[in-house]
């Protein structure tokens, strides 16, 4: 991927300069600039403690940066305030690396739960068709509904999850780990999930947060390398299989493992 | 070659002894001592400011929307109706253990006819409320603090957040306002069965006269011994309340995290209702001096 490219793609989420400290020494994001495409599947992979969580914590507006600048769908969202900040959050849908479902409510109040809290104009029985209709796209068997997430196995609680983050029908569609600590076959189910689900909703931006590169290499259009809080790499597989950059090479050779 | 010489215990000890790395070694306690002191004297004054930012967000989120109504009945609920069980056990046998105590003192100086209004004034103005809040506070509080430290560890909270929905507004406000306005009905209950048990040993067991013992105790017992420990009551809700779900809701780290927060949760409350009933009681007999009310022990 050429610099023109990139700097020609039209972008969900544009993230410019940002820097982020805790201690006011260390720097976890340190003069971060990344495109997030409109409308693909973008993985940010890289080592544990590179930044990631931290990055996709701001994105998701959980964080304030110490400086720079993050625009998603066009809005400056470090300028936000909370009720901005909340409308934002309705284009948002999110799978977290458990799936977080609410284990006091079945798996459909579960996907009911964002419907019942932000679509007050529908009635019951229009968030029960909504709700069900999202759990079949999710592949969620019927007989398992009324469950509770403690009755469902690893997999089955992925798809609730994503049926929950489906419910709104978000713009952004953001993945927290979604394969860690899973067997393979149950990983490949996942990384199949998020790809279908990702060509049902044709223009919605997938933004996928993992350590799995060959999970990344299947099923995402860009992928970038995050070392030392800054982007080491942005672009395609190819561009991944195909660099020159040391540190790229061992991961892709190496899985995640460090040297 | 000569044998090694032996010393006796004090020489032994006069040998050993550097004075220079002891005064070393004490400077180093102190300045320990004190550091610590510091430290924990300034993480205990933030400590209690976020706990006051905490508890005064929550009970503004109440009140503005959307309001958590339905969530609040359910708090209600797992807070007041599942305690009521065993605050009647509590009271029944509070009640009779209180009048057997005092009735053994007083029969000593033949004031018997005093036991129905001693036990009446200690359950209403002080072990009614003092005990509910404690039994209430183990029972539903460590389970608020547990059930969100558990909900924070596995990130349903950061989904709350993620959906925006308020996690405090959503989480917390009902279960604070629901521990406020059950905590008093508790109280009466508990002071009711435990008048109940005092009534039932003195007349039936002791054999004390049941006119005077009703006499004496209607005398004696006002309006505003019951509504002081009815208030002191609501106030405790309020404390271990915020407290509980302050510690849940901030909790770190994985199930070390949960038990942590939960038994934190529980010590804390449980200590700060005894402390805090000293204070109130003073406050509000301060208070009714006042106003000039309040019946004849004042």
């Amino acid at each position: 991927m050429t610099t023109e490219d990139y700097s020609k793609m039209e972008s969900a989420i544009e993230v410019t300069d940002l820097k982020r400290t805790f201690d006011g020494k260390d720097f976890v994001i340190n003069g971060m600039n990344l495109k997030i495409p409109k409308g693909k599947i973008t993985v940010i992979i890289g080592y544990s403690g590179t930044g990631k969580s931290v990055l996709l914590k701001h994105i998701l507006g959980l964080f304030k940066p110490t400086s720079g600048s993050i625009k998603v769908l066009g809005d400056e969202i470090t300028e936000l305030g909370p009720e901005q900040l909340a409308k934002l959050r309705h284009k948002y849908g999110m799978l977290f690396q458990y799936a977080a479902l609410f284990d006091d409510m079945t798996a459909v109040e579960n996907v009911m739960f964002p419907l019942r809290e932000h679509r007050r104009d529908l009635n019951r029985d229009q968030m029960l068709e909504i709700a069900y209709e999202r759990l079949k796209e999710s592949g969620l068997d019927e007989k398992h509904f009324q469950k509770l997430p403690s009755e469902l196995s690893g997999g089955m609680r992925k798809r609730v999850g994503l049926a929950r983050a489906l419910a709104l029908g978000p713009e952004i569609l953001v993945y927290d780990e979604p394969t860690t600590g899973l067997d393979p076959i149950l990983t490949e189910m996942v990384d199949n999930l998020i790809f279908s689900t990702h060509n049902l909703k044709k223009g919605t931006t997938s933004l996928v947060v993992s350590h799995d590169l060959h999970a990344a290499l299947r099923i995402g259009d860009y992928l970038a390398m995050l070392n030392n809080g800054k982007v080491l790499l942005f672009g395609t597989p190819e561009d991944f299989l195909n660099t020159d950059i040391d540190l790229v090479k061992r991961f892709v050779s190496k899985g995640v493992h460090r040297k | 070659m000569s044998a090694p010489k032996e010393y006796l215990p004090q020489q032994r000890f006069k040998r050993s002894f550097n004075y220079a790395r002891f005064r070393v070694r004490v400077n180093n306690s102190i300045n320990g001592f004190v550091s610590s002191m510091v430290e924990g004297f300034t993480s205990f004054v933030f400590d209690l400011g976020d706990l006051i930012r905490f508890g005064s967000f929550a009970i503004t989120s109440f009140f503005r929307p959307p309001f958590r109504f339905p969530e609040l009945f359910q708090h209600m609920e797992f807070i007041g109706n599942k305690s009521v069980g065993i605050i009647c056990l509590t009271g029944l046998f509070t009640g009779m253990a209180l009048t057997y105590q005092i009735y053994l003192g007083f029969k000593i100086v033949n004031a018997t006819s005093l036991v129905g209004p001693t036990v009446a004034l200690g359950i209403t103005r002080e072990l009614g409320p003092v005990l509910t809040g404690l039994i209430v506070a183990a029972r539903a509080g460590g389970a608020m603090a547990a059930r969100l430290a558990s909900m924070r560890v596995t990130e349903q909270i950061d989904a709350l957040e993620v959906m925006a929905v308020e996690p405090v507004q959503y989480l917390v406000s009902p279960r604070i306002v629901g521990a406020v306005l059950v905590m008093p009905l508790l109280t009466g209950i508990f002071d009711f069965l435990a008048l109940g048990g005092s009534y039932l040993l003195g007349i039936n067991v002791l054999g004390m006269d049941a006119a005077l013992f009703l006499d004496r105790t209607e005398l004696w017992l006002q309006p505003s011994h019951i509504f002081e420990g009815l208030f002191k009551s609501a106030v405790f809700g309020l404390f271990f309340a915020v407290i509980c779900t302050h510690r849940g809701f901030h909790t770190k780290g994985g199930a070390e995290g949960v038990g942590s927060a939960t038994n934190r949760g529980v010590v804390m409350s449980m200590v700060m209702i005894i402390i805090l009933d000293f204070f109130l009681t003073n406050m509000i007999d301060a208070f009714y001096k006042i106003i000039g009310a309040g019946g004849g022990l004042r």
